[in-house]
């Protein structure tokens, strides 16, 4: 049986497809069969993530429609084995998706043999991003130390517990993570930034990761790398760490504190 | 702390927790309304509807409230009439 994970957030530009791409990725280094599906039709942009965009020749909704089989549609990742990658249309027909027509597409992969399924949901609260939920097992809360992400995080969680499939339908709830992103332990520290604790105790749902501001992010989506692959990095360790909590291994927290500072650094105030 | 940041403004100091009173209240007073059905909205505006046809009052003037207790719901409806004079002059 597939399982389900949709990575969302709400708010836009908080990381939802950098995210979609290290943990697919990671979930087929770990040796499971996985597709990450962009579900942003009309932007589509996991494909530029992922460093497929040159071979994107049929998409998402192709496959909806009937136009394409799964099979023409997927794309095989070059870097990673038992990886694979379901474009996005980039026609501006917001309706082009459908429950059905996704639920078709969902159990087509399942059949296939795919372990675990992303689906990376486009910002907002609108017919994409419910669609991207609706049928999910697991929900990946992506949320910024920030006020209008943490908020928007909360109307999500309160759309998975009422529109979700499992809602619906009066199954066990939608498992929900969160996943904080662009931490900076040191504006934490001057009592700039939200901590940890500060949005763990607003939203009150389990700590799936703390993905730590790091340059490699804008470094790996330039390259067209998923950020996980990138090992020498916080950000990079941090997200394999996610993968493993998320697969039910226990994992510390790591990256939450500023690194340890000489005397003099400390002295002026300089970061590391 | 360091030296320096003794003597930086102490304006900005701690912003981060007047984000974090300012979210604990407006999260729970919208889980508070989202946990309502779809159709109070909807019936708060028609309900103002007929009230306006009577009395000149704002929307914000009817609030429409479902309380759901374990065997019973309640449902509030609370509507700040203005006062006589108000209405006769007005």
């Amino acid at each position: 049986m597939a399982k389900i994970i949709v990575v969302t957030s709400g708010k836009g530009g908080v990381g939802k497809t950098t995210t979609s791409a290290a943990i697919g990725t990671g979930l087929a280094q770990k040796g499971h069969k996985t597709i990450i599906i962009d579900f942003d039709v009309g932007l589509r942009n996991l494909d530029l993530i992922m460093g497929c965009e040159r071979r994107v020749v049929y998409d998402f909704v192709n496959v909806v429609k009937g136009e394409a089989s799964l099979k023409q549609a997927m794309i095989k990742d070059k870097r990673t084995d038992g990886l694979f990658i379901l474009p996005a249309s980039q026609t501006r027909d917001k309706d082009a998706l459908t429950q059905e027509g996704v639920e078709e597409v969902l159990k087509g992969l399942a059949e296939d043999g795919f372990e675990y399924i992303v689906c990376d949901s486009p910002a907002g609260i609108e017919k994409g991003a419910q669609l991207a939920l609706y049928f999910a097992d697991e929900a990946v809360v992506v949320t910024n130390p920030e006020v209008a992400s943490v908020r928007d995080s909360d109307r999500i969680l309160g759309i998975l517990q009422s529109k979700s499939q499992r809602a619906e339908q009066g199954d066990e709830p939608v498992g929900e993570h969160l996943l904080l992103t662009r931490y900076d332990p040191l504006r934490v520290k001057n009592g700039e930034m939200l901590s940890v604790e500060d949005v763990n105790d607003i939203l009150a749902i389990p700590l799936l990761g703390v993905i730590p501001e790091s340059q490699a992010v804008l470094k790996a989506s330039n390259q067209g790398i998923p950020v996980i692959l990138d090992k020498e990095t916080e950000a990079g360790q941090a997200y394999s760490d996610a993968v493993d909590r998320l697969l039910g291994e226990t994992r510390e927290h790591r990256f939450l504190e500023l690194p340890q500072r000489g005397f003099f650094r400390r002295l002026l105030g300089v970061p590391a | 702390m360091s030296i320096l940041d003794f003597f930086r403004a102490k304006d900005s100091e701690n912003s981060a927790s007047v984000a974090r009173e300012r979210l604990q209240i407006i999260v729970a007073h919208e889980r508070g309304r989202n946990q309502q059905p779809d159709y109070i909205a909807k019936m708060q505006e028609e309900i103002l509807e007929v009230i306006k046809k009577y009395i000149d009052i704002d929307q914000d003037q009817v609030t429409v409230q479902l309380d759901d207790t374990d065997d019973c719901s309640v449902l509030e409806l609370n509507v700040v009439l203005p006062d006589e004079k108000a209405v006769e002059t007005g």
